[in-house]
């Protein structure tokens, strides 16, 4: 289990597969609900208190091995500009994995994104037609991944790798060859300037991911939309039983997600000032890897908006602060990679240390 | 134990139903396949010419090895996502051996990449099945932890082809008509990983954890062992395609196989292979890998620009998952009927 509360469920509870719909019951008849709650959120607070730790150690490295990065430049050019589209795409990752599903077509929409607005533009359409259509265009994306997954039934893992690639196909069609540079300056300017007012520290991705992360953090956690997607996550049938209307929760929620890729698009796209088949495809990976380590149970059901926010700032000071030491850049994923390896082993290390002691004896009734 | 209050013979025929079926899952890519090959031949007879074969299995080659070994994992119910690391992790090391150990039998090379590949697939293996974390968590960051380190080994240099012996890279090219060797071997390798999934306890273990891991675990299968070897497999797998890249490709930098993961998951899902484990076979994820290999290049013969590609081979793997998924619904209450009547 990804998470800590499994560390101290039965041992038999961290054998805990996507299916079991029944388990619950079995465990509930073992560690009584209430106190299992009160325990979940005592080590969620845990966890997100260990990301706060490793917040404290990231600026504290940062600060330590460069003069540079605690100034104003640093932070809006390597972090707020340049992860500010990726921080935005983690919002709907966290409600779908919460969910119980995942999208792993986020960057092949914002690649279309990135296409379609170079060939509107092209065409002669004014900016904000393009951008409405674009936005559309994303709209429509998650919608093709909501209904297969909900009304053909399909699972989105499976459906979202078929759709990442027509989606980042779709994109090669749309511009082929073609490289599309020719974008207004009153454009560009929003991708690679500060917003006016935030002390030239924050990009327009930075402020639109700051903004919706607040919207996206209240719904998660303070309406009855957002608990039934953590109801959904955590038991599927449940939820249906209880009338949550499960299908339409989903197809929401991957509409949400093309949305905001699409908006992400097309932020990339004045940023870079370049429209370019395929632009940004290789971003969907971190996106989940971010999702997973600020604390998201990869079965659904877990995950809370702060731990998502504070994997955010780790992963991007990490990484800026590793850029100023003149690590190789291309080795950088080192970071994603490793921090997600030590936020799964971490929470396990109490289990694994029993499990070993364990060792020796008792080979059948092992995880009974 | 309600199963045991069928008579036996209904459970038998139930289980030949489904063995039809699966046999006929295979058929229908077969199919498709042949579907392709004639209609593609028919519009430009230059399709089915040696050379154009030729490439077709020497494109399918790699893909169809990395499927093999991502589909012992996944009828168990986990995901590698790092094949493609480790097939550039190995590319590397192995063929840059031509130049740091003068003389090394291409063999050894071999051993080496596979070697390496063994190694990463058991420090996989060994963090899902004894830390008993998610393996698409525990692979996506070994994804980026072995890349990684590929890039940091690397720096900035290459191997290029004329340090590579002549031997070494005509291994990809070398052919019975247009059949190269190496296909062959693969569909050998192919055969008898499906023979040993199919028919010994190891494999047949893989295809009980992955329809319900507990239920496995309680019937005494040492789930965590079998998930093991699993993720041995298919990074020893990976490891030996990343020594086949190194001799097809002959200019091997960092960027080795980046982004096949998907690419190799995409082909497993086309062959019927479910992606909740429990069923398919390699042989269906082979012939997936042969399948997207083979409309690649009749897209290519036909003058059709290869940025229909990517397009095209999405919508086919919605189509297969879609397809998947209807024979699995009728499957369901063909069975649900059959042991009805059984009961009755």
């Amino acid at each position: 289990m990804v998470q800590p509360e499994a560390t101290i469920g039965v041992p038999a509870g961290s054998a805990k597969a996507p299916t079991a719909a029944s388990e619950p019951v079995a465990r509930g008849a073992v560690a009584p609900p209430r106190k299992r709650l009160r325990r979940w959120s005592r080590l969620a607070l845990r966890w997100e208190g260990a990301l706060v730790v490793a917040l404290a150690l990231t600026v504290a490295l940062g600060a330590v091995t460069s003069r540079q990065f605690l100034t104003a430049s640093n932070v809006f050019s390597n972090i707020s500009l340049l992860y500010g589209e990726l921080a935005m795409m983690t919002l709907p990752m966290t409600l779908i994995i919460v969910s119980g599903e995942i999208d792993l077509s986020v960057a092949s929409t914002l690649a279309l994104a990135n296409s379609l607005v170079g060939y509107l533009w092209v065409q002669h359409w004014p900016m904000p037609a393009v951008i409405v259509c674009v936005l559309a265009t994303g709209v429509a994306c998650g919608a093709l991944n909501g209904l297969l997954v909900t009304r053909v039934g399909l699972p989105s893992l499976a459906v979202t790798i078929g759709t990442m690639t027509l989606y980042a196909g779709i994109s090669e069609l749309v511009l082929g060859p073609a490289i599309i540079t020719s974008f207004p300056a009153s454009y560009t300017s929003i991708g690679v300037d500060p917003v006016p007012g935030t002390a030239g520290l924050l990009s327009y991705s930075a402020l639109a991911y700051i903004a919706l992360a607040v919207i996206f953090a209240l719904v998660l956690h303070a309406t009855a939309f957002g608990r039934s997607v953590t109801a959904i996550g955590y038991n599927k049938e449940a939820a249906q039983f209880a009338g949550i209307r499960v299908k339409h929760v989903k197809t929401m929620l991957f509409v949400t997600s093309g949305l905001v890729s699409a908006m992400a698009g097309v932020l990339y796209t004045f940023r870079l000032s370049t429209a370019e088949a395929n632009n940004g495809t290789t971003l969907v990976l971190p996106v989940v890897a971010v999702v997973l380590l600020g604390g998201v149970s990869i079965f659904g059901g877990r995950g809370t908006m702060l731990g998502v926010v504070l994997a955010v700032l780790v992963y991007c000071g990490l990484q800026s602060a590793l850029l100023l030491t003149n690590f190789n850049s291309n080795a950088l994923e080192l970071v994603t990679g490793g921090l997600l390896l030590l936020s799964v082993l971490i929470p396990n290390g109490g289990e694994l240390a029993a499990r070993a002691r364990r060792l020796g004896g008792r080979h059948l009734k092992g995880g009974l | 134990m309600a199963s045991l209050a069928f008579p036996a013979s209904a459970r038998l025929s139930s289980r030949r139903f489904v063995e039809a079926v699966m046999r006929a899952r295979e058929f229908g890519i077969v199919a498709v396949l042949v579907v392709f090959v004639v209609v593609t031949t028919s519009v430009q007879p230059r399709f089915f010419d040696n050379q154009n074969i030729k490439f077709v299995f020497s494109n399918a080659v790699i893909y169809a090895l990395l499927a093999l070994g991502e589909t012992v994992v996944v009828i168990s119910r986990n995901y590698d996502l790092s094949v493609g690391s480790v097939l550039g992790l190995s590319a590397y090391l192995s063929s840059d051996l031509f130049q740091r150990a003068h003389g090394i039998p291409i063999v050894g090379v071999f051993a080496v990449g596979l070697a390496i590949g063994v190694g990463c697939g058991a420090v996989n293996g060994a963090i899902v099945a004894v830390a008993r974390v998610p393996s698409l968590v525990v692979t996506l960051a070994t994804l980026y932890i072995y890349r990684a380190t590929d890039v940091l080994i690397i720096g900035g240099g290459m191997v290029v082809a004329n340090t590579l012996p002549g031997g070494f890279l005509s291994i990809p090219t070398s052919s019975v008509g247009p059949v190269p060797y190496l296909a062959i071997a693969v569909a050998a390798a192919v055969a008898a990983a499906a023979y040993y999934l199919g028919t010994f306890r190891p494999g047949r273990d893989l295809y009980a954890i992955g329809s319900n891991p507990e239920a496995a675990r309680l019937a005494g299968v040492p789930t965590g062992k079998r998930v093991f070897w699993g993720f041995v497999v298919s990074g020893g797998v990976a490891g030996l395609a990343g020594v086949l890249w190194a001799a097809t490709y002959g200019t091997i930098d960092s960027t080795a196989g980046y982004g096949y993961e998907l690419t190799v998951i995409a082909a497993v899902v086309v062959g019927g292979v479910n992606i909740f484990g429990g069923s398919g076979t390699v042989v269906g994820a082979a012939l997936g890998a042969l399948l997207l290999a083979t409309i690649n290049q009749a897209l290519y013969v036909l003058g059709i620009s290869s940025f229909w590609d990517p397009a095209i081979d999405g919508a086919l793997i919605l189509a297969a998952i879609s397809l998947d998924h209807w024979i699995t619904v009728r499957l369901t209450s063909a069975l649900r009927k059959r042991s009805v009547r059984g009961a009755a």
